[in-house]
């Protein structure tokens, strides 16, 4: 294993052939071992390290492929690694990135806190790091170059805007539970803060529930089954991703009852599946958080190794669809 | 000593009664914070209500949680079982999805063989890895659990693939008798196990080469093969449950499916009065322990316990299971149970002497 030469894809056969051979332990050094030997950037090439969250949905996916994409086409050489939602994975990963001397870091931080020490890390070793789509709370913003991605107290702000925009009719209490995302992650704080914010304006609009469900279409479902034998009304249901939406479609039909008509659903995201359902009738609205920024992070990347001057926050353009807006854009959707 | 106050000692006495003291707690408690918890209504000729659902959810983790029994029963561990149901979901869910007829049976039938006889041939490898090259079976099968992740993704290149069939959907949300298909599948494998386990020696067997692999052997016992068997049992059963997992959401997940499964699974075993060191274990003590940890999940939604604190809310309910299950805890509380122990089991907790090399 040691001082192996490899390009990216056969390392990463390396890794995986490592891992069956010689267990969990050895897979860990086999990473580093190709590191020691995969500092080259002698041929011009800028070396971006990607430290990626995970695939744990449609959107995830998206994204990631946005940002394979968008490294070939920009001619940056891209190390990819997937954290699988841990936190130690990407700090591990990071720290690969930075004895392999990469040129650039990125990462889409799992959770929000306890980047300090490895950012630091970085900075020492004179390295930008750019954040993509999800932020950090290190009180020190000069660990890192810039944050790319969506704003997310937008994107529950929007939904609670639209909700309160109709609900204007309704007489009584409206009745909402909430699918949080993964317990800690930015995008579950920062939309559930937007949304309550938003919805406040309208004291008829409740939040009787609120609970994680992880993001995934399994968490999603199984909670809305518990919400709709605990709560006899629910009158709208808003959920932190498409995933955990479409999750809870199923239980909600198994429950009895109509989405879309009987319970209003309000999610975010508008990956592929979320969409069809929107266009369906089965979802009401989504606020769009756009995956697609692999470009935008390869320009970033360039002009941070220039040494060239950015945003501290850039955001992504998104924007949102209501069911018939859905049908239109439905087909010329990339993800 | 009356006769009423000896059976009650017998009755509290037996290694069951803890786990079902919990469980009726918790569902009591359940009750008193929303009376409508245990209410079963029909609804489209089918069974619905909460504990329908704690059983349909406890399907999957009962099935893996069956083959961990036996795994651990001959002193082993099995924790790639999470992986393996990530693995089989995926391969199924990919063939379907790839099929021009999702809904075609026979289509459906091969898929599922086809993710089974992949699973059979994982757990082969974890057999031969800890019954013929002698690897210790934590690390054996820390391998594929690592490894299987990455190889669950691979397969499904990364994505979520959704699938619309069905018959597969049936596996996790069908109906059979009211009931849901799962709650039977379940309860199918812990029948055949049983029976192949306490209608024959096997299990004996089993439990002997988890007692002591070298003295079974002596005895006339091929101790390797009996281990390796029940890695491939664990793995099948594991198949299964990810079949339902995928088949509940209708839709592969090549990082969600089965993850933590094993932990969850090894807790149900343990709770169920099974020895991590091997020796006797008990089947009926591990479903139990299945439901409850999916009672517990199910009161968090129910209760509604912020995330926040839903963790330790956990951890203080297994806490307090381990706790009243031990006998050196019970023993300083004067719960001593002397002189009426139930039938032939001794107390689970110290069945172990020595653990084979």
């Amino acid at each position: 294993m040691r001082n192996m030469r490899t390009s990216l894809a056969p390392r990463r056969a390396v890794a995986v052939i490592a891992a069956v051979l010689l267990a969990g332990t050895v897979a860990a050094c086999g990473n580093s071992d190709t590191g020691g030997g995969g500092e080259a950037t002698d041929d011009g090439k800028i070396v971006l390290g990607f430290s990626q969250v995970g695939a744990e949905s449609g959107w995830r996916t998206a994204n990631t492929n946005s940002i394979k994409e968008a490294a070939t086409e920009a001619g940056i050489e891209l190390r990819f690694d997937d954290a699988q939602q841990k936190q130690e994975n990407q700090i591990k990963a990071i720290r690969n990135y930075i004895q392999q001397k990469v040129d650039v870091i990125a990462f889409s931080p799992v959770v929000e806190s306890g980047w300090d020490t490895v950012l630091k890390e970085a900075k020492d070793a004179d390295i930008p790091v750019i954040l993509t789509d999800r932020a950090v709370d290190s009180a020190d913003t000069s660990l890192y170059k810039t944050f790319l991605g969506s704003d997310f107290v937008k994107e529950g702000r929007l939904s609670g805007e639209w909700l309160v925009e109709n609900s204007k009719a309704a007489t009584g209490d409206v009745n909402i539970v909430e699918l949080q995302g993964t317990t800690g992650s930015a995008p579950a704080n920062d939309r559930k803060k937007g949304f309550a914010e938003a919805i406040a304006a309208d004291p008829k609009l409740k939040v009787i529930a609120s609970q994680s469900g992880d993001f995934t279409r399994a968490g999603g479902k199984q909670v809305m089954e518990q919400f709709l034998k605990a709560h006899p009304k629910i009158d709208v249901l808003f959920a932190h991703n498409d995933d955990m939406g479409l999750g809870a479609l199923e239980a909600i039909t198994a429950a009895g009852k109509e989405p879309g008509k009987d319970i209003t659903i309000i999610t975010i995201d508008a990956v592929k599946d979320g969409m069809q359902a929107l266009a369906d009738g089965k979802f009401n609205f989504i606020a769009e958080c756009s995956p697609l920024l692999g470009p935008q992070l390869m320009d970033l990347a360039k002009k941070v190794h220039a040494g060239e001057e950015v945003p501290a926050r850039i955001e992504t353009e998104e924007t949102t669809f209501t069911q018939e807006q859905a049908k239109e854009a439905l087909p010329n959707r990339k993800y | 000593m009356s006769d009423a106050n000896l059976r009650l000692r017998t009755l509290v006495g037996h290694r069951l009664f803890w786990p079902v003291a919990v469980l009726v707690a918790m569902l009591a408690a359940n009750t008193i914070y929303r009376p409508g918890f245990l209410a079963i209504e029909v609804n489209n000729g089918h069974l619905y209500g909460t504990p329908i659902d704690i059983l349909r959810l406890s399907a999957p983790l009962i099935l893996v949680a069956l083959g961990m029994t036996l795994v651990i029963s001959t002193g082993g561990i099995d924790l790639s079982v999470g992986s393996i149901c990530a693995i089989s979901g995926a391969i199924a869910c990919l063939y379907i999805s790839e099929a021009p007829d999702q809904n075609n049976l026979g289509m459906v039938f091969t898929a599922l063989a086809m993710a089974l006889g992949v699973a059979l041939v994982l757990g082969a490898w974890n057999g031969v890895l800890v019954s013929i090259i002698g690897i210790q079976p934590i690390i054996a099968t820390l391998i594929l659990m690592v490894a299987g992740r990455g190889l669950a993704q691979l397969i499904t290149e990364g994505q979520i693939i959704t699938i619309n069939s069905g018959p597969y959907r049936a596996i996790g949300l069908g109906h059979f008798l009211t009931l849901p298909l799962a709650i039977f599948i379940a309860l199918g494998a812990a029948l055949l196990i049983a029976a192949f386990t306490r209608r024959t020696a096997l299990g004996m067997i089993v439990e002997s080469v988890g007692g002591n692999r070298e003295a079974s052997r002596l005895a006339g016992i091929r101790s390797g093969r009996v281990v390796f068997l029940v890695y491939v049992v664990s793995a099948a059963c594991a198949a299964i449950a990810g079949f339902m997992i995928t088949a509940n959401v209708s839709s592969a997940d090549g990082n969600a499916a089965g993850l933590w499964v094993e932990l969850d699974a090894i807790l149900a075993v343990v709770i169920g009065g099974t020895s991590l060191a091997g020796g006797r274990f008990y089947l009926s003590g591990t479903i139990l322990g299945a439901l409850i940890i999916q009672t517990l999940t199910t009161s968090v939604y129910a209760m509604n316990i912020s995330p926040q604190t839903a963790l330790l809310f956990k951890a203080v309910v297994v806490i307090a299971v381990c706790l009243i299950q031990a006998p050196a805890f019970r023993a300083k509380f004067g719960r001593r149970r002397r002189g009426t122990p139930p039938p032939p089991a001794p107390s689970p907790q110290r069945q172990k002497e020595e653990v084979p090399a």
